[in-house]
């Protein structure tokens, strides 16, 4: 039996507090690019020093996605995903002896069509630690939220840098996870370089909260991440994997990136 | 002036309608849905702001539009007496222009240059051009690449107005997904471009700001329909086309505490059995209420919780979502919602424009649908009052198509 619950989610990422290291935490949208071949790779980025997995449930409208996430959630739908499927594909990725931290990231929408209490039971079930959901802030995430600590799932809040003080107090409170910090004010996509104002985000938000904060929306090179591995507990990692998901020899590429993300977590930068 | 009645009561200070409304919307726009709100309520209370756009609203715009008698539509439907608003006659050719310029004018008190829309029919985006020469302010304008296939006109005269259009390929390249490119955009260049939505719709304080700019509509109505020229009472049947809403809730919001009925029209496309229309509240299918573009209220999707594609003649009103208020009022059993066919409105379409001399916006063109159905019905004592949204000029090469098919479809079946 797999022991996951919310707990985890936080305890994964406070091993990382105070270190110049970070937890690495992939994104890959389930069904992408076929139903099984999304099994298959998310157990590589599992085995390829993934310390958490954050999967995604698709969309037909994903408001704060880029082109890259777009196109792979359009794909993951035509192949006929929904929530049903993304527990079958889960329940298969623990099968398959992924232990890390299991999050899953979808609009509210087919939750709510799922219906919040089953939805939360049967992630639950399938072995689903927490939830990412970018269209629900705290204000709006009561109903959810309440079932979700009953079960032990972590609920993970996003701030961004226009984020006032109290939006940031109000976030971490009704964060059980961690803090996702969305690196620009911006959609989902790989970038260059690390934004010149993060450090002071970062401190911002450090002055309102102690719960463990992990950076997204923009990283893709492991120079990057480590950059910002010395600055929170976490990084996160979506279009620039994703964008390698088809093609020729594209599990080897995605797993190569992954591990060069995953040692720049933890230090070790390629030369 | 905007002050409401009952403005203290709906919706509630976090916006919502009932169960419907809320701001469902990333993170990164709650900062600035906070600073619009506050804006908003600020420029309410502020005279010199309100004196503005009323001015505005006289001098640009050509407020009050009129209300007209449709004597030779009734005496030819033989039942109520039918009277038209006319904001076809609003200047750049439908309602838009109420709440486009109010909005450009907030945009220009919280000091952003930039404007970001959505279109669908072009209406919303032409009144946003408008007001962004008018103001010398910066507009982009995200339009479905078959919205603008279909509104051409429409297209030119944003790009002449100064605007870019920016064309939209994703999903099913309406209404829908120039919403989502807005919003994207708008996610990105939060800190110095202003959102104008063109509806009563999406995250809140937007329903409440769109009701109230467009309640200009439904106040001079009232008045109207009380002076020399109107028929000295307010009707018994007010009838309006519903996309997202913001034409209809503009003239029922001021007669909502009246004995008016109140009917909203969706577009019933090909009909509701097939699936190809946009009625929301219709379909018990595909209608359920979910959240799509930051709001709670009724949506056409799957039972997965996709959002549906929809269809209609009339791009204006080709959308999954309706406005929370217009969900809330039909709970509250207050307002009435039907549909028209795509049939139904082109014929309503030709009649007022041989009728009447007055081409209406296919959108529009619905509420006529429904006035014709229903006016025989009705005693000649009674009186409906149509909202006529918008004007047809940009339709007529959907309208050419339309006929050009049924003709075939006739020949087919002779």
């Amino acid at each position: 039996m797999n022991h996951h619950n919310g707990e985890r989610v936080a305890a994964a990422f406070a091993t990382f507090r105070g270190q110049p290291t970070a937890a690495f935490m992939p994104y890959w949208p389930l069904g992408y690019p076929t139903l099984d071949a999304s099994v298959a790779i998310v157990s590589a980025l599992a085995a390829a020093g993934a310390d958490l997995l954050e999967l995604g449930l698709p969309f037909s409208d994903p408001l704060a996605d880029g082109p890259t996430i777009q196109a792979a959630t359009q794909q993951a739908l035509a192949n006929g995903m929904n929530s049903r499927r993304a527990f079958d594909l889960i329940r298969e990725i623990r099968h398959r002896g992924v232990k890390q931290p299991l999050l899953l990231m979808g609009y509210y929408n087919p939750i709510l069509a799922y219906g919040t209490e089953k939805f939360c039971r049967n992630a639950t079930a399938a072995g689903v630690d927490g939830f990412i959901i970018p269209d629900l802030p705290p204000e709006a995430a009561g109903p959810l939220a309440s079932t979700a600590a009953d079960l032990g799932l972590a609920m993970n809040f996003l701030l961004a840098p226009n984020s006032t003080a109290e939006r940031i107090r109000l976030a971490a409170k009704a964060t059980t996870g961690f803090l996702y910090l969305v690196s620009v004010t911006g959609i989902t996509g790989a970038r260059e370089g690390v934004p010149s104002d993060l450090a002071a985000f970062v401190a911002q938000v450090r002055k309102e909260t102690t719960s463990p904060l992990a950076v997204g929306f923009g990283v893709s090179r492991p120079q990057q991440a480590a950059a910002i591995a010395s600055i929170v507990e976490g990084v996160i990692v979506g279009s620039a994997l994703v964008r390698l998901g088809v093609g020729e020899g594209a599990l080897a590429k995605v797993v190569d990136l992954a591990r060069s993300l995953s040692e720049a977590t933890k230090g070790a930068l390629p030369a | 002036m905007e002050q409401q009645r009952d403005e203290s009561q709906l919706p509630d200070s976090r916006g919502f309608f009932g169960p419907y409304g809320g701001q469902f919307v990333p993170e990164t726009l709650m900062p600035a849905l906070q600073e619009l709100e506050t804006t908003y309520n600020e420029a309410q209370a502020d005279t010199s702001f309100q004196q503005e756009l009323e001015m505005l609203l006289r001098t640009y715009v050509g407020r009050p539009t009129p209300i007209t008698y449709a004597k030779r539509l009734s005496d030819a439907l033989g039942g109520a007496q039918i009277y038209l608003k006319r904001e076809d006659l609003a200047h750049s050719g439908a309602h838009k222009i109420n709440n486009a310029l109010g909005q450009a004018l907030l945009a220009r008190r919280m000091g952003k240059q930039r404007l970001i829309a959505e279109t669908g029919a072009g209406q919303h985006g032409v009144a946003t051009a408008t007001a962004a020469a008018l103001l010398g302010l910066q507009a982009v304008i995200y339009m479905g690449t078959v919205d603008m296939a279909r509104q051409k006109p429409n297209v030119f005269r944003m790009q002449l107005l100064g605007a870019e259009v920016r064309p939209v390929e994703s999903g099913s390249r309406t209404l829908k997904d120039a919403i989502n490119e807005a919003i994207r955009d708008w996610v990105t260049n939060v800190r110095t471009s202003y959102y104008l939505l063109g509806s009563a719709l999406g995250p809140h304080p937007y329903p409440r700001m769109v009701r109230n700019l467009q309640s200009v509509i439904g106040r001079e109505a009232r008045e109207q329909m009380l002076a020399a020229d109107g028929p000295g009472r307010w009707p018994d049947t007010i009838i309006a086309c519903v996309g997202g809403g913001s034409n209809s809730i503009g003239i029922f919001y001021p007669f909502l505490d009246t004995s008016s009925q109140m009917i909203g029209v969706e577009a019933g496309g090909l009909g509701i059995a097939g699936g190809q229309h946009a009625a929301r509240f219709a379909d018990p299918k595909q209608g359920r209420p979910g959240v799509l573009h930051g709001t709670y209220s009724y949506l056409l999707q799957d039972e997965d919780g996709q959002i549906a594609l929809t269809h209609s003649i009339s791009a204006g009103l080709d959308y999954a979502s309706i406005g929370p208020e217009h969900a809330y009022l039909r709970d509250q059993g207050r307002v009435t919602y039907t549909y028209a066919t795509d049939d139904a409105a082109l014929d309503a379409f030709l009649q007022l424009s041989e009728l009447e001399g007055i081409i209406p916006a296919l959108e529009s063109a619905h509420a006529v649908a429904e006035a014709i159905r229903l006016a025989p019905t009705m005693s000649p004592e009674q009186i409906i009052l149509i909202n006529l949204s918008g004007r047809g000029d940009k339709d007529l090469d959907s309208v050419m198509q339309a006929l050009r098919q049924r003709e075939e479809e006739k020949h087919e079946s002779s």
